[in-house]
């Protein structure tokens, strides 16, 4: 599925997934899940090199993909049995009692595709600089990819692991920030500005590309120019809107970690097309 | 008494650079990080066998950790190491996060525990480390007693898969465990067979415990004394075995009273055989600057304050 139009179908489908997922659990968060539901799906369904049916987590000859931003859990999950990790059907279990579907995600229940816990924000960069380091010394050509925050950004380890990751040349990794900025207290300009994010990660001696994350024709330009073996590690800065394609969402912190009613389910929902058929109730 | 024999003073961090680099050599998924601190940890001869599988990280701990986790993912065994307080207190959340929850197969390698660091003072002394690393789920936390056995565990530590916490000091203290002894990981070693009371030890307090064991048998008191150098998953039968034997214990380490060695044996004979436990410790307080002799001097950790406690154990029998 690489066309940006059978992509953007399943964008939506993902988008639906993640209203659904939420509201049936009760809790969890929505906003940055749509917001880069379009990234997400370029990259499980275009983008990266990866086999779901037979899924390893040492990640082996294939590529890898870190959730740093471990709230985006339901787009994430979302994309997994999508792409065929496991059952469609089983997201309808997120954040239930016994559920391979955590709030944040985990490998202790063995939900495959997930190659480490995050939630605790700042830390899935490192994980990725190791695994890509890893990558490096076995000669396996495959890439780690990586999602932040721009929240998550104020953690200072997102820094540590910048420099440690220019410092090896690690250009088989490639980050990519949400920069929707929104966090739960309000916007980032206004919680704790980050200032400019292309000139921090220029400056920690990174290749960066800026894109807008709600366009699937320049998301897929974006990672297609992530990929020189010049020794420099990779940042997509993703210019997106938290809520996007749901129009009482879009654009609002305030959707950041709540979840919709029924009501407003099904508002969500009539603007979203069902394309791929919705997961069932298990 | 069962005599043993300082064979030359050596530093455990010597015994754990010796062992990563035959652990190295019998493995090459073995990896070795540091954040600035390759001679401290006496990684030197690891990192010039093996560049290509050091890891200089810089004076970055929390990204170390969460490298090391990517690099267990990916199939590795990594020993990430630097002093104590800074491989646990400043990094407990990546530890809790990317190494135990995760189940992933790192090595924390902790050095300059405890007081007998020295000199620094309280700012590196890390007296609680043990207590953080036993609260985590799924984290092996060894602490040897001398050279010899620290080697030996690295080993261990590498040939086992899990997160492991291995801890280790700064200062030469006696070497007498025998060289080529294996290291069981969960199991006590009875050092010398005694009657009337269990000294329970781990870390440089093993040797003390000798020591005291020895002041002891002149007063005809017979001393057990147990090296305890798994302090998690702890050997709940070895313990229960030699206090049914003697009916008293102590319990000496350089840690912190909370959460130490010596709650954890005290919370074995509370519900499997009661009896008096007197406790050898740091108290609740905080190091300071000082020779490792005159540190332990005064926070009470030497064979003299072991046998004091032993006296008294036995007389609450």
């Amino acid at each position: 599925m690489k066309d940006v139009e059978s992509l953007e179908r399943m964008a939506s489908q993902v988008r639906r997934d993640v209203v659904r997922m939420v509201t049936q659990a009760g809790s969890g968060h929505p906003g940055g899940s749509l917001g880069i539901a379009d990234v997400m799906t370029a990259l499980y369904f275009s983008v990266m090199s990866h086999n779901p049916k037979e899924w390893r987590r040492d990640a082996v000859g294939q590529d890898a993909f870190i959730l740093s931003a471990g709230h985006l859990a339901p787009v994430y999950y979302s994309v997994l049995a999508r792409s065929g990790y496991f059952p469609v059907d089983e997201l309808s279990t997120l954040r239930r009692m016994g559920s391979r579907m955590q709030g944040h995600p985990s490998v202790s229940d063995g939900l495959p595709g997930v190659f480490q816990p995050s939630g605790s924000l700042g830390q899935g960069l490192a994980v990725a600089s190791g695994m890509a380091l890893s990558k490096k010394m076995a000669g396996d050509p495959g890439r780690v990819y990586v999602l932040l925050g721009d929240g998550e950004s104020e953690e200072g380890e997102v820094w540590e692991s910048g420099m440690f990751a220019r410092f090896h040349g690690l250009d088989n990794l490639v980050a990519f920030t949400d920069w929707n900025g929104k966090q739960i207290d309000g916007p980032v300009s206004e919680v704790a500005a980050l200032e400019d994010l292309r000139e921090k990660w220029l400056a920690f001696g990174w290749d960066v590309i800026e894109a807008d994350g709600n366009d699937m024709a320049s998301v897929l330009d974006a990672f297609a120019l992530a990929v020189s073996a010049d020794g420099k590690p990779k940042m997509i800065l993703f210019r997106t809107e938290m809520g996007h394609g749901v129009d009482f969402m879009a654009g609002s912190h305030k959707w950041h970690g709540k979840a919709p009613n029924e009501e407003q389910c099904a508002a969500a929902l009539g603007q979203l097309p069902e394309t791929e058929g919705d997961f069932r109730q298990l | 008494m069962k005599k043993y024999v300082d064979t030359g003073k050596k530093d455990t961090r010597s015994g754990f650079g010796a062992g990563l680099l035959a652990a190295g050599k019998a493995d090459p998924a073995v990896v070795a990080l540091t954040a600035d601190l390759k001679g401290s940890l006496k990684m030197d001869a690891f990192a010039e066998a093996f560049p290509d599988r050091f890891v200089q990280c810089g004076i970055a701990e929390a990204n170390m950790v969460g490298v090391a986790a990517g690099l267990a993912v990916t199939g590795r065994i990594p020993f990430c190491g630097s002093f104590a307080e800074f491989i646990t207190g400043r990094v407990y959340d990546q530890i809790r996060q990317e190494v135990a929850y995760g189940h992933t197969n790192v090595k924390i390698a902790s050095s300059h525990a405890g007081i007998t660091l020295g000199e620094d003072g309280a700012t590196h002394q890390t007296m609680e480390d043990i207590a953080l690393m036993r609260a985590m789920p799924g984290m092996t936390v060894i602490v040897p007693c001398d050279y010899n056995q620290t080697f030996q565990a690295t080993l261990a530590a590498a040939r086992f898969k899990g997160p492991v916490y291995l801890r280790f000091g700064r200062p030469s203290v006696p070497n007498f465990t025998p060289e080529d002894e294996p290291f069981v990981i969960g199991k006590v070693a009875v050092l010398n067979p005694g009657g009337d009371v269990t000294l329970f030890a781990c870390g440089h307090m093993v040797w003390e415990a000798l020591q005291a064991a020895e002041i002891l048998e002149k007063e005809g008191i017979g001393a057990e004394v147990v090296n305890v150098a798994t302090i998690k998953p702890l050997d709940a039968e070895g313990v229960l075995r030699s206090v049914s034997a003697t009916g008293a214990a102590v319990v000496a380490e350089e840690h912190n009273m909370a959460g130490g060695l010596g709650e954890a044996v005290a919370g074995v004979l509370a519900s499997g055989r009661p009896a008096p436990v007197e406790f050898v410790n740091g108290g609740d307080r905080f190091g300071c600057s000082g020779t490792p002799a005159e540190l332990l001097a005064a926070y009470g950790l030497d064979a003299c304050h072991i046998a004091e406690a032993a006296r008294k154990a036995v007389s609450r029998k």
